[in-house]
């Protein structure tokens, strides 16, 4: 907390051995999870416990690649989660912009309609969800899965957005506007281009939590085809619960683009939550 | 070049009324400098002359023409605001060429203005920095530089200069001063700094909670403020006040001197009387209207200010030119150059000679 | 003032619709976000409740119709229904305490310097990336004694008496999916508290320091009154958020065994999913959903009696 305070060996020797527990907690899943992927075989079980396998092989993957549906999973979650992300991110993005720059009539009240959806069970709409869908002939559809993704993460992107543009000075508009832009104007050329590190964090974070959504994807989907990875790694576990290497390997799979994203966000996590508490 | 005019501009946020009927005319290449404390409505004001504020009652005509609706990119007006709101991604040439672009300039009539402006304000090394690899000086001039390419019909300043350490507001004072005469544009400034104010303008308006207090040159401010708000706010160190009762010749103060102000007008409705620290002299006892003790002496060099306290009549401050040797403790005796004391009525107004 | 008199009619109608601009601008920004949570959200929410109070059930697709209160008559005396609360209740206080105390550590710790911390706070960070069914996966795996390390390591301990797996165990199943949620949610915690401290102006602590505050003291004076606040925001959010948790759950032990790690939020989806009964499934919602109401009533009047701010 400070720098001058003298610390005790003792003191920063127990530092650094809780931020190894952390460290270690954090990431010893992950590694286990990756260990067991590229274990050949037929040492899964007499190396089962052993923390680091003897061989390694990628015959795994390979066979997840090329002999079973995961391609398709991973096309069907990959077309749900960009598209959640790009439409949620365009409607998040013009809300938010609404809620930072204007104060207009029912504000209050919109603002609390969207906080209410983020308080209710969203398992209480799963039912209706379904009959609608059902109704509309939109069952086992991305379309369906992505327009319901887009009204769940709308709320938490909204917020995420006004507080990204509260962050960017209304100076700037008004010298657009003097220098002769209307203000749709302003907001293209002067604001939306400095908003972009806040738009790639709210797209990130859409896309990682479409990504990982399982259960509407359940209820949703149950062809083959249009099943998404989560449920495609479920009915695989169900249905095989013996081929741990492959399955592991499919987990892992599944890692890869939300921690490509995670990568990408992580250092506007707590820059984007600081600016905003200073403001509030 | 514009005349503007504003007839009973009124500003309210719901209930809240921030500007009361302000009426102006300002001249065409007229230098206008609104001035009064912070919360007073003078930045409210010009942001309604620019159009980023709607106006909630009155009229506003730039030139004969009806301006309350048209949006801000339409009044053919540049500001410079206090933070500069430079374009943060934009280097230095685009920022200030950005109008043009926006309204399709041709590219070699564009980087002629820009050029020229980056020249007259010394920019031609920068041009292609970032802003934010720009001193808050450098800034403050591309922020100027982006309103003379405009070429408008006028310049609104919102404190242009209030980030500055003093030396740099010294400097660009005198700049835009020079803009002004070279340009010979109608230029409206706001602040909060009399000097500035002083210095800058053909004319000034002082604001107080949302009502002009008075409207002139420096000069008339200054020698005929219209009533206590102006006297004290304008000139530096502030104006003495001091409490004083009707007399038969004059007014007395409230130690029992009496002060011969000569017959005026409204001269039996004097409460107050004012006087600025330079038209108080220290002089031989036998000459002097109050006599007190100096509780404080700075020595400026060019002048002394002497933080007196009277007996009876309370703190007085007096400021005499150049050393004046006086110590803390010392007894001072104390004239008032009755010629140039204002006389205040109970409301504040100053009575008229 | 006279002059607002003068206006001719026009210009009346003219500032009119200048002031509707203004009031009109923000919705043309908000309305696909209002419209579409409107449709997909609020909508579905009514039909939700007002499944309640039908008999909604696909496989007897001729048996519908109002039953008024009969849903939450069945609910009432349904066994399976009180027992998943009172394991909601676990599930939830037990995730909470553990994720936020150790998010509270970790927060601490990445507030001081040391050597490699942004890419130790990148790796402490990730597992809040990791999308919940495969931390739901990998922790099952993690439990299971044939690819798992941890039923061997337990009973190396003495814990277990022998290395076995505790999602089967109906005594402690409870405890698998509360460690793979107490994992997946301590980055959280950690993020929010991290932002709140760093918000601290850093002039408190030197003003503590110069008048000879010791560190505990710094910390019970200073930190913890400025993250109260947060602190109450996040642990009433989460909470909320963690009671309606169910996908670890679900995917770990389907609720099993023998209900034992059934929570509500589980019950729903399982009655909805498996046996397509809407109308229970709505009834144990609204069930939850006033209980959340309740508990975030409770707060809201007990932290305004406790924090006289």
């Amino acid at each position: 907390m400070n720098a001058l305070r003298q610390s005790s060996p003792l003191a920063v020797t127990g530092k650094y051995l809780a931020l190894a527990f952390y460290v270690a907690f954090a990431l010893f899943p992950l590694y286990w999870l990756a260990k067991i992927a590229v274990t050949p075989d037929k040492l899964i079980f007499s190396e089962g416990t052993a923390l680091i396998p003897s061989k390694f092989t990628f015959e795994n993957f390979q066979t997840v690649l090329l002999q079973t549906d995961f391609v398709a999973y991973f096309r069907n979650s990959l077309i749900v989660s960009i598209g959640t992300a790009a439409i949620t991110t365009v409607i998040a993005a013009a809300a938010g912009y609404a809620f930072s720059r204007f104060d207009f009539r029912g504000k209050r009240l919109i603002i609390a309609l969207m906080l209410i959806t983020q308080m209710f069970p969203l398992l209480m709409i799963i039912a209706p969800i379904y009959k609608i869908v059902a109704a509309l002939g939109l069952l086992n559809s991305l379309t369906s899965l992505i327009i319901v993704y887009t009204a769940f993460n709308i709320p938490f992107a909204t917020f995420l957005m006004q507080s990204f543009f509260d962050g960017i000075p209304k100076d700037l508009e008004d010298a657009g506007m003097i220098d002769g832009c209307t203000r749709f104007e302003a907001l293209r050329k002067i604001v939306l281009p400095l908003t972009l590190p806040g738009l790639g964090a709210t797209l990130g974070f859409i896309f990682t939590a479409a990504w990982s959504e399982l259960l509407f994807a359940l209820m949703l989907i149950n062809s083959n085809d249009a099943m998404t990875f989560p449920v495609g790694l479920l009915t695989f576990v169900s249905k095989f619960s013996v081929d741990w290497g492959q399955m592991m390997a499919a987990g892992v799979l599944a890692l890869v683009p939300s921690c490509l994203f995670f990568i990408f966000i992580q250092r506007y996590l707590v820059q984007g939550l600081t600016t905003g508490a200073v403001k509030g | 070049m514009a005349g503007i005019e504003l007839n009973n501009i009124a500003k309210s946020y719901g209930s809240v009324e921030v500007l009361r009927d302000i009426n102006l005319t300002i001249e065409d290449g007229e230098f206008i400098v609104l001035v009064g404390p912070s919360g007073c409505g003078k930045s409210t004001l010009l942001r309604m002359i620019a159009g980023l504020e709607p106006i909630t009652g009155g009229e506003f005509h730039v030139d004969g023409r009806r301006m309350n609706e048209v949006p801000p990119r339409d009044r053919d007006m540049a500001m410079v605001f206090q933070s500069y709101a430079l374009y943060p991604h934009m280097d230095v040439s685009r920022n200030m060429g950005f109008s043009l672009e926006i309204r399709k300039a041709q590219k070699e009539e564009r980087s002629r203005k820009v050029g020229d402006a980056a020249r007259t304000l010394g920019l031609t090394s920068l041009t292609e920095r970032l802003p934010r690899a720009l001193s808050g000086g450098q800034r403050q001039r591309v922020a100027m530089g982006r309103a003379i390419v405009r070429d408008p019909s006028a310049f609104l300043f919102d404190e242009p200069l209030s980030n500055l350490d003093a030396a740099l507001r010294v400097e660009m004072r005198l700049e835009i001063a020079r803009l002004h005469q070279r340009l010979n544009a109608t230029m409206i400034y706001v602040t909060h700094d009399q000097v500035e104010a002083l210095t800058l303008a053909d004319r000034i308006v002082v604001l107080n909670a949302g009502d002009i207090q008075q409207v002139g040159t420096p000069l008339d401010l200054y020698e005929r403020p219209s009533n206590k708000f102006v006297a004290q706010f304008i000139g530096s160190p502030t104006m003495n006040i001091l409490g004083v009762d009707r007399a038969e010749t004059g007014v007395k103060l409230k130690d029992g001197t009496i002060l011969d102000v000569g017959s005026r007008g409204e001269q039996k409705r004097a409460h107050e009387l004012g006087v600025r620290p330079e038209h108080l002299d220290v002089v031989p006892e036998e000459a002097a209207h109050m006599k007190g003790v100096a509780e404080l002496v700075e020595h400026l060099g060019s002048d002394t200010n002497i933080h007196a306290s009277v007996p009876g009549v309370g703190p007085v401050l007096v400021r005499q030119h150049g050393h004046f040797p006086l110590k803390t403790g010392d007894a001072v005796n104390i004239a008032v150059d009755l010629e140039k004391a204002h006389l205040f009525g109970p409301d504040g107004v100053r009575l008229a000679a | 003032m006279t002059a607002r008199a003068d206006n001719a009619p026009g210009e009346t109608r003219a500032r009119g619709s200048f002031y509707i601009r203004y009031m009109v601008e923000p919705y043309l920004y908000l309305s696909p976000a209002v419209i579409v949570i409107a449709l997909v959200m609020l909508v579905p929410l009514v039909i939700g409740i007002s499944y309640a109070f039908q008999a909604v059930n696909l496989l007897r697709p001729f048996d519908t119709g109002w039953v008024g209160f009969e849903n939450f008559q069945a609910l009432w005396s349904d066994r399976k229904f009180w027992l998943a609360l009172k394991n909601t209740f676990w599930w939830t206080v037990g995730s909470i305490t553990f994720q936020f105390f150790l998010g509270l550590g970790l927060a601490l710790l990445l507030n001081t310097r040391f050597y490699g911390k942004r890419l130790v706070q990148a790796l402490v960070f990730l597992p809040w990336a990791v999308p919940t069914f495969l931390s739901a996966l990998t922790w099952a795996w993690l439990f299971n004694p044939t690819i798992g390390p941890l039923p061997h390591w337990l009973a190396a301990l003495g814990i277990l008496s022998e290395p076995y797996n505790i999602l089967g165990d109906p005594d402690l199943a409870m405890w698998g999916p509360i460690t793979a949620n107490v994992w997946f949610g301590i980055p959280f915690f950690a993020i929010t508290l991290l932002a709140a401290l760093q918000s601290i102006p850093g002039e408190l602590y030197e003003a503590a320091e110069i008048d000879g505050a010791s560190a505990w003291q710094t910390f019970t004076k200073i930190t913890l009154p400025f993250l109260a606040p947060m602190i109450a925001i996040t642990v009433m959010l989460r909470t909320i958020w963690i009671a309606n948790f169910a996908d670890l759950i679900f995917v770990m032990t389907g609720g099993g065994p023998a209900n034992s790690t059934q929570i509500l939020s589980t019950y729903i989806f399982t009655t909805a999913f498996r046996k397509l009964d809407f109308g229970y499934a709505s009834a144990i919602a609204v069930a939850l959903l006033g209980l959340l109401l309740i508990y975030a009533v409770v707060l809201l009047v007990l932290r305004r009696k406790l924090v006289k701010i």
